[in-house]
């Protein structure tokens, strides 16, 4: 027997956009006439695929569109995308709120599901009703909560409004005691949605933690986030869809690589500013390239190999105490390293300022590239996460001998002395 | 293809007409308990007579159909006090309206619930007809005490054995309010045109029941049968016949009321299970 526990097969699901009820009978009757005829759904042929941003021709999309994976035991699978990519649409099937257009899951053992926490907490009722209520509505036995009643409310930390109608709870803590039902609950497959939105840091660390065990007991979890910080930290494996499709099923941590690459806007060697309106700009970039140790334009950078970043600017008058600077942060936009040219002196025209990037390596992976231009500590022109740096993990010949790894090993300062007696 | 044998669950796109799945139903019956206790519970939280107007509604409609229909429009109600009359229809009349009402909401009401978590959502409306029935057996205390007092009172109040067919008679008008209840929530999800025939509808289909007058002050026999056809006509005559003596008893009346209610089930159910599979998507 094998450890898949869920097991999806082309996965399908069609909507109808704009409003239902306009022509939902007449669709509803040919649909009616064609099955009467033995034959196939004349809809399912006409959708297109999910791109909200691009006008369709037909009213009917698939919101997900052949999906196939297997999760095995055990497995903390992470499923990250954009708005609309299908994210909830997958967990709404998954969880049963909805059925596929075509297609099946198989699944073993008992799930449950995390969409939202408090799902029918009523406000009238006490935090104690409504954690007896919340747990069955969760597929929890009455015995099995009133064992557990306990842990919950410690772990929730309400204890004292535990007899109040959770209408008077604040926000925080109507979300604590809901997570803290939810957290008990003993399924062998746990699907979470991104529930942590709320509740301060020491509870969402709280939560991290409850989840990590929960994984760690050997129970599978699927968990969706737009939070990659999350998501990196306690998934493995990671699934990324895109317009409704799996763009990539791989480790977690190329996923949230491609899916940062992707969010940027461009992702070249050579970049071109459509600053929108220059009227009130003293100065702004004209162009951006990353160039590698031959002076060639290239859109990876094999780690270890000394590059450049050249930006163009155009001054309309002459600035004092010109400063540019580019920021690299990680993919999870945690600043890593801010470089600042000397300040200096410059005259109107085209300018050309170049970062050489010779002494400090960046491990394999992609960096945010943020840009900033200023003049005696005042800004002048700005542009966060407008393209991205890539190491690839071709690594080069310049690689000195006590660099082992280039993958997890974070900015590899090897200008140090390190010397073995 | 997905081995049906090595999963405990399978998702497909939809299922046959049939597949009702009463063993999970059973397993959660924790949650119907606990649903029907929420709905005792939260409706007269913080009201100051609470409970107490359970007994003030069908209080204040049979007072107020005593002095209407009987004093000023003088209408027959059978040999039976005009009070107790009006008292035992509305009690169970109120009761049918209330199941078939709050359940023909079940996939508008519980969208949001719905949409996040799954349990067999025929739960819902079936913990409404529950917790309805705790609030006919209340009301029936008063019911009680009236029709004691007339059978004390008045030498005409001559209940019979047919009074033991009153629990028959109860779930037999749970099962026309449930099964109307969920058809209406079923064909609400989609055409939302539905939604506005339940208010007046039920309302309407009061004055088609023997409430307000006996049927047998209809002479008319086109009537008659207009009247009989409703299914709920049988059941309130056999009521009254039982708890009073005057009324009509008629087996093939009550036999069809029964009839009627299985099939309508059945169809509900079937409807229902169909719906509650997708409904979110067109709700």
């Amino acid at each position: 027997m094998s450890n898949i526990v869920i097991k999806a097969e082309n996965i399908s699901k069609q909507y109808r956009l704009g409003l239902v009820g306009t022509g939902t009978l007449s669709h509803d009757f040919k649909r009616w006439v064609y099955k009467m005829r033995g034959k196939e759904d004349p809809y399912l042929k006409v959708g297109e695929i999910n791109d909200r941003t691009q006008k369709g021709n037909s009213d009917y999309v698939w919101a997900l569109k052949d999906i196939n994976f297997s999760i095995e035991q055990g497995e903390v699978l992470g499923i990250i995308g954009k708005n609309g990519a299908g994210k909830s649409t997958l967990l709404k099937i998954l969880s049963r709120v909805t059925t596929p257009t075509t297609g099946s899951i198989g699944i073993k053992g008992r799930m449950a599901s995390l969409l939202e926490v408090g799902t029918g907490f009523h406000p009238e009722l006490t935090g104690r009703e409504n954690v007896l209520l919340n747990g069955a509505i969760m597929g929890m036995s009455k015995l099995e909560i009133k064992r557990k009643f306990d842990e919950i409310v410690d772990f929730s930390g309400v204890e004292r409004y535990i007899d109040t109608p959770v209408k008077r709870y604040s926000s925080g803590m109507y979300v604590r005691l809901a997570f803290a039902v939810a957290a008990y609950l003993d399924p062998e497959i746990l699907v979470i949605d991104e529930v942590l939105a709320v509740g301060d840091a020491e509870f969402q660390k709280k939560c991290i933690g409850k989840m990590k065990d929960v994984s760690q007991e050997g129970r599978t979890v699927i968990f969706v986030s737009h939070n990659i910080d999350t998501v990196k930290s306690l998934c493995k494996r990671g699934v990324l869809l895109n317009n409704g499709s799996i763009l990539k099923d791989d480790n977690i941590n190329d996923v949230i690589d491609l899916y940062i690459k992707n969010q940027t806007r461009t992702q070249e060697s050579f970049y071109e500013f459509k600053v929108e309106s220059t009227e009130n700009l003293d100065c702004y970039p004209l162009s951006f390239k990353i160039e590698n140790k031959n002076n060639e334009l290239v859109s990876e950078i094999p780690a270890y190999e000394k590059f450049t970043i050249k930006i163009n600017v155009f001054l309309k008058k002459d600035i004092d105490h010109f400063v540019c600077a580019i920021g690299l942060c990680t993919n999870l936009n945690l600043p890593l390293r801010t470089l600042w040219s000397v300040p200096k002196d410059l005259k109107k025209g085209k300018h050309e300022i170049c970062f050489y990037m010779n002494n400090v390596f960046l491990e394999t992976g992609s960096y945010i590239i943020n840009l900033g231009i200023s003049t005696y500590e005042r800004t002048l022109f700005s542009k966060e996460n407008f393209n991205t740096l890539t190491i690839s993990d071709i690594s080069s010949d310049d690689r000195p001998e006590n660099v082992l790894r280039i993958k997890g090993a974070g900015i590899i300062l090897n200008t140090e002395h390190i010397e073995i007696k | 293809m997905i081995d049906q044998d090595e999963y405990t669950l399978i998702i497909k796109p939809k299922n046959s007409l049939l597949d009702i799945n009463f063993k999970e139903l059973w397993r959660y019956k924790d949650l119907l308990f606990l649903l029907v206790r929420r709905d005792f519970v939260s409706v007269y939280k913080q009201t100051i007579l609470g409970p107490v107007w359970f007994f003030i509604q069908p209080l204040l409609t049979t007072a107020t159909f005593t002095l209407v229909f009987s004093k000023m429009a003088n209408i027959s109600t059978d040999g039976i006090p005009a009070p107790l009359f009006y008292l035992i229809g509305v009690t169970f009349w109120s009761y049918f309206s209330t199941c078939l009402t709050a359940t023909s909401g079940t996939f508008v009401n519980n969208a949001s619930v719905f949409g996040k978590v799954y349990f067999p959502r025929l739960i819902m409306p079936l913990s409404i007809v529950i917790s309805s029935l705790f609030k006919l057996s209340i009301q029936f205390i008063m019911l009680l005490i009236g029709w004691i007092y007339y059978m004390t009172t008045e030498l005409s109040i001559v209940p019979n054995f047919t009074i033991l067919l009153l629990p028959l008679y109860i779930i037999s008008m749970a099962g026309l309010g449930l099964g109307f209840g969920i058809i209406l929530s079923s064909v609400t999800t989609k055409y939302k045109d539905f939604s506005f025939l339940v208010g007046f509808g039920v309302q309407l289909l009061m004055y088609a029941t023997p409430i307000i007058y006996p049927l047998s002050l209809i002479k008319n026999p086109n009537i008659i049968t207009l009247v009989s056809l409703n299914p709920m006509t049988g059941l309130i005559e056999g009521i009254k016949y039982g708890l009073t003596g005057h009324g009509i008893y008629d087996l093939g009346l009550l036999t069809y009321s029964l009839v009627f209610t299985i099939v309508l089930l059945f169809v509900g159910v079937i409807i229902f299970n169909k719906v509650e599979k997708s409904f979110i998507d067109t709700v």
